[in-house]
């Protein structure tokens, strides 16, 4: 498990400053070594890091089902990079602006031989302050972009008003109230809150967002793109439970883009802790509860269309 | 009977210190050579090493091996060639795209693919290139005659690299991996990424054959010598096709051999009898004689030195063999 490398996955819309950020992490001094996986050369020009083209070939499973894709050159390319394991403490890959993240993080879900040498580590989103708000209206990849987001790094915040920059801020909280935001210039952020976030770790869900089980903050939703959190104060029946995400996410896997939660069963002293891509669940019981810590239950949904009523209502039936 | 009680040829082995994860072994005559992650050809002969820098700063990807010939391709996006002189010199050259698809054939002609592209070089020198739909992922020449079979997302294609004629496509949905050829040139197998095997019958008719049931991918297919059984990995034992009969295996069940908890990673017929080298992820390699399953242990299990390439010589007395930690070595036949 700790030896699988690391992999830190870079989105944003054309000209947010992807590349800006890429390069202050391949030359700060950070005594790591990267293998960076990129659409085009151009750019990048550091010599002593391992740079790999990528054709973004996306490749439906055999199962049938729309949502269930896997990209192809990613497994190629993981699959070559492991033989020069040693080589690179870390990979990054930089999607195409036009990219939808969710086909690369079902790729460290889906393909056994990737999952097995890497792990997923963040989705790291660049977005523009100044261009954000328009290309959410009429792009739907940058939605999905933020939507998909562990981490958002709003740049270029030198070219718009204070008041622009809340309204920008708060466009991106209606759609995705879960991910770390930097507001940035050049994107200039701390690298620690880019990289080794663990977002994709299940152990780290909760460490990652202390205030993951509470309530209280509430959310302006955006027209398509909603945020779901429902909590039950207490336990959840497993026997109900299982059932209705699985088949929740079975027939609203594709609105689905990113899914979490930390469920508390009776008789389990640990905390049974998820997350999903799509269709795609990772979930297992860990970590004890604490002495004295209130045993609730949450689960939070970013998607597409989502029928909150039915979610709330679905969930807080588990109750046990 | 398991590898803790098999016969042991474990004295038999001349270990090699590679250094590098093994990507390919091949064998010129009586020098074994491997091919490395670090971009090196290692040559071992007579319990003697001569490192070759054949990929400098970079890393071998795939590798094929005629014999007198061992190509490697490399993430620097070039084709390189090794002899067992110690010579290296490039064959061919892309822009930066990763060499990752090799193939040659006994009469000298060779291919090699670059993300769609596949390159066809003949006996002569004459080049041809054939674009595919989607990432040429395996190369395989027919066993007679100038022909290739290239796999790709939803299939494969057979191709005559000297003949005007329109590429012959074999549709199965889905993205195929690793291409082979049967020896009597009447089936081609890939291996899939939903842990599956699609054939094609090419004669009398196209008929599809679909080998399922595999818990992961299947990365090494070996024939036996005279094309009868087809020799998989990716199970917890090497899964061994029967294709003797015109149909295929369809119907039929495949053999199982070498049943241990630890997947097989690589497979490798002996040349001249019915004997089955088998490496594990962990480690371990048996050889298994497929008339009464009878098993010989060659290597224990090795914490992280999964075994990633195998191959015999010519006269099937020595197997040589690869690790992922760079580990290596030689067996030679009492």
């Amino acid at each position: 498990m700790t030896d699988k490398i690391p992999v830190t996955v870079l989105t944003g819309y054309l000209g947010a400053g992807k590349t800006t950020l890429l390069n202050r992490i391949l030359t700060e001094p950070h005594g790591k070594k990267y293998a960076v996986i990129v659409n085009e050369f151009g750019e990048i020009g550091i010599d002593n890091e391992l740079v790999v083209g990528a054709d973004e070939e996306v490749f439906e499973m055999n199962n049938g089902c729309i949502c269930c894709t896997v990209r192809g050159d990613l497994i190629r390319i993981l699959d070559g990079l492991m033989k020069r394991k040693g080589k690179f403490d870390a990979i990054i890959v930089e999607t195409t602006g036009l990219a939808d993240p969710a086909p690369v993080a079902q790729t460290f879900f889906m393909d056994q031989d990737v999952a097995d040498a890497a792990r997923l580590d963040a989705v790291v989103t660049v977005a523009d302050a100044k261009w954000l708000s328009d290309r959410l209206k009429d792009a739907p990849e940058a939605k999905n972009q933020i939507a998909f987001a562990d981490v958002i790094v709003l740049n270029k915040i030198d070219l718009v008003t204070p008041e622009e920059l809340d309204a920008v801020e708060a466009r991106i909280r209606a759609i995705n109230p879960y991910a770390r935001l930097h507001r940035t210039q050049n994107c200039a952020v701390p690298l620690a809150e880019v990289l080794d976030r663990k977002a994709f770790d299940l152990d780290r869900i909760i460490e990652l967002e202390p205030d993951f089980l509470e309530e209280g903050h509430h959310h302006h939703h955006d027209e398509e793109m909603q945020s779901v959190s429902v909590k039950v104060d207490g336990e959840v029946d497993p026997e109900k439970f299982m059932p209705w995400i699985s088949n929740l996410t079975q027939v609203q896997g594709p609105n689905i883009l990113r899914c979490k939660g930390i469920v508390a069963f009776p008789n389990e002293p640990r905390r049974f802790v998820f997350q999903g891509v799509h269709m795609i669940l990772d979930g297992d019981v860990q970590g004890e509860w604490k002495p004295g810590e209130k045993r609730d239950s949450k689960v939070v949904f970013i998607g597409r269309d989502l029928d909150e009523k039915a979610i709330r209502e679905g969930f807080l039936a588990c109750a046990a | 009977m398991t590898a803790g009680t098999a016969p042991s040829l474990t004295q038999s082995i001349a270990p090699v210190d590679a250094g590098a994860h093994v990507t390919a072994v091949g064998w010129l005559k009586d020098t074994a050579a491997f091919g490395l992650g670090d971009g090196g050809v290692l040559l071992a002969r007579n319990g003697e090493t001569h490192r070759v820098e054949a990929h400098p700063d970079a890393g071998v990807l795939a590798a094929a091996c005629d014999g007198e010939r061992f190509l490697t391709g490399g993430d620097d996006g070039r084709v390189a060639v090794t002899g067992a002189d110690g010579s290296t010199r490039t064959l061919a050259e892309t822009k930066g795209a990763w060499i990752d698809a090799l193939a040659v054939s006994g009469g000298g002609a060779f291919a090699y693919g670059a993300g769609r592209r596949v390159t066809a070089r003949d006996d002569k020198g004459r080049e041809k290139v054939l674009e595919v739909p989607s990432t040429a992922r395996g190369l395989a020449f027919a066993p007679k005659g100038y022909r290739l079979a290239v796999s790709h997302y939803n299939g494969a294609t057979l191709w005559f690299p000297n003949v005007e004629a329109r590429p012959e496509v074999l549709e199965w949905k889905g993205s195929h991996l690793d291409v082979t050829w049967s020896p009597d040139g009447r089936f081609v197998v890939t291996s899939m990424q939903e842990n599956a095997l699609h054939g094609w019958r090419l004669v009398p008719d196209k008929g599809h054959m679909r080998m399922s049931g595999y818990p992961s991918k299947t990365r090494s297919f070996s024939w036996s010598h005279d094309g009868k059984w087809l020799a998989t990995s990716g199970a917890e034992a090497a899964i061994v096709w029967p294709f003797e009969s015109k149909d295929g295996p369809m119907g039929k069940a495949p053999r199982e051999c070498g049943v241990r908890p630890a997947k097989v990673s690589r497979v490798a017929f002996h040349p001249n009898a019915y004997v089955l080298a088998v490496g594990y992820e962990d480690g371990c390699i048996l050889l298994i004689r497929l008339g009464d399953a009878s098993e010989l242990l060659v290597r224990h299990a090795v914490k992280d030195s999964g075994i990633s390439a195998m191959a015999w010589d010519r006269a099937g007395r020595r197997l040589a063999f690869g690790c992922e930690d760079g580990q290596a070595g030689i067996l030679t036949l009492p």
